[in-house]
């Protein structure tokens, strides 16, 4: 059964584990998704061997587990001297593997942009840079977030790997407070729980996410928009 | 300006040349397939040919270590598919490259959008979703933002073949007020009637090569080759 009065009492100890969880999932995401855009630009280079580096990158880190990819990272490269604390190799071989994921989750947005958008985009001058920046990549953005938000769900969770090299994160702190109490079940159902009320709140604030910045999808009107309609009824009148 | 160019083993384009001067209009026409568009394309650079020259304004655009940025500024083109930006207002839409490309302020620029939205009877849906538009107010819209980088020559390749014959007449006329304000066009279409009457000059184009140029009425009425006189009766 659960134990509510050991939950309460763990409380302090599992919300810092919780902090140290999102702190993870979140840098992870971010230099995921930074990482992402790298190698998908790399996958779509005409540069031969950009393509092939990055197709290699992500062959490697989508065919490998996650766990032996933190194994490496934390514990690997200390045989080259590089010794980094648990929590930066946590970080880092999360952000490598979301970065390849996300890299074909670019791609297949950017992929998915009609072919004209980017010759109506050269025709009018702008170089190849500026239509990627403001043409391409803003529409395939729109396109990508559900899956980019299944992506970062995943890596939210995955986030509780890191808890084998001894990252104090939410799993390492219920697994010690359940092996010293005995309780197992109420404080592994307790952080399912903590884990859920995570990424069903990153869920719905992508959903939001999603809404706004589709307007052009939908016939809403975001604020900005709404603003520049009365500034131009406002000069149409003047006129 | 001038405008000539030839290419070598090209199977599309087999050695072509011609040119418009400044003010002109200069129809395309000829069956799928012909080659225009791809002449039309290879203009701005959007092709690259594989030989020979296009000069605009005296300056040879085929030119080895040429910008291509840069001379696709000096010339505006409109698509079949109107390939507006979805992601942009009609107004947006229209300022994005006088902004990024010329420098211009954005409020010099929205008042440039806005000249050129009335001057396409659009300047009531300048802050309208492209998806809210009809296709033919997209074209119209289209054909603004393609002025709006203020082009030496305007490049419009089957502008109309995408709207239904309602919305045709609505681009077509946008385009002649164009032509008869001094634009220098060069322009694929079907529209017969639109080469009659706006046409400076009528190049009929077969399998790559030109078969056949002059004005409209000679072309219509007098067709000297054996192409000619079987694409028109078929077309008129």
């Amino acid at each position: 059964m659960i134990k509510i009065d050991l939950i309460i009492e763990s409380l302090p100890a599992l919300l810092d584990g919780a902090k140290l969880s999102l702190l993870i999932s979140l840098c992870s995401v971010c230099v995921g998704v930074t990482l992402g855009i790298i190698v998908a630009s790399g996958r779509l280079s005409k540069i031969g061997i950009f393509r092939a580096i990055s197709g290699a990158y992500v062959a490697f880190l989508r065919g490998t587990p996650m766990i032996v990819q933190i194994f490496v990272v934390h514990f690997g490269l200390v045989e080259f001297g590089l010794v980094l604390p648990a929590l930066v190799s946590g970080i880092i071989a999360l952000s490598l593997n979301s970065g390849a994921y996300m890299g074909e989750i670019f791609r297949g947005g950017i992929q998915s942009i009609e072919e004209g958008q980017t010759q109506a985009g050269l025709s009018l001058g702008l170089t190849n840079f500026q239509v990627f920046r403001y043409i391409v990549f803003p529409q395939a953005f729109r396109r990508v977030i559900p899956s980019m938000g299944n992506e970062m769900v995943t890596l939210t969770k995955d986030s509780s790997l890191v808890n084998f090299i001894g990252v104090a994160e939410l799993t390492y702190r219920a697994t010690l407070i359940a092996a010293r109490k005995y309780q197992y079940f109420t404080m592994y159902v307790g952080i399912a729980i903590v884990y859920f009320v995570i990424t069903y709140t990153l869920a719905w604030l992508l959903g939001k996410l999603e809404r706004r910045l589709g307007p052009h999808d939908t016939d809403s009107e975001s604020g900005k928009g709404l603003r520049k309609q009365l500034r131009s009824e406002r000069r149409f009148d003047l006129s | 300006m001038n405008l000539e160019k030839a290419f070598g083993s090209n199977c599309v384009l087999k050695g072509v040349s011609t040119s418009v001067k400044p003010g002109e209009v200069m129809v395309l026409i000829g069956a799928s397939g012909s080659g225009k568009s791809t002449l039309l394309r290879c203009i701005n650079l959007l092709e690259e040919p594989n030989g020979g020259q296009i000069y605009i304004d005296g300056v040879e655009v085929t030119a080895k270590g040429v910008v291509k940025h840069q001379i696709r500024r000096e010339t505006g083109m409109v698509f079949q598919q109107f390939n507006l930006f979805p992601h942009k207002r009609a107004i947006d839409n229209i300022t994005l490259a006088p902004i990024k490309v010329r420098g211009m302020e954005k409020e010099e620029a929205e008042d440039l959008a806005m000249d050129l939205l009335a001057k396409v009877g659009l300047d009531d849906r300048a802050y309208a979703w492209p998806h809210q538009l009809s296709g033919g107010q997209q074209q119209r819209v289209a054909i603004a933002r393609a002025l709006a980088m203020q082009p030496k020559v305007m490049l419009f390749d089957e502008v109309t073949s995408a709207l239904d014959p309602g919305m045709t007449g609505e681009v077509l006329g946008v385009m002649q007020e164009l032509a008869a304000d001094g634009m220098t066009m060069v322009v694929v279409t079907h529209e017969m009637g639109f080469a009659r009457e706006a046409g400076d000059k009528v190049v009929f184009m077969h399998d790559g090569i030109i078969v056949e140029e002059g004005a409209p009425h000679v072309m219509f009425s007098d067709p000297q080759h054996h192409a000619t006189q079987e694409f028109l009766s078929k077309v008129l």
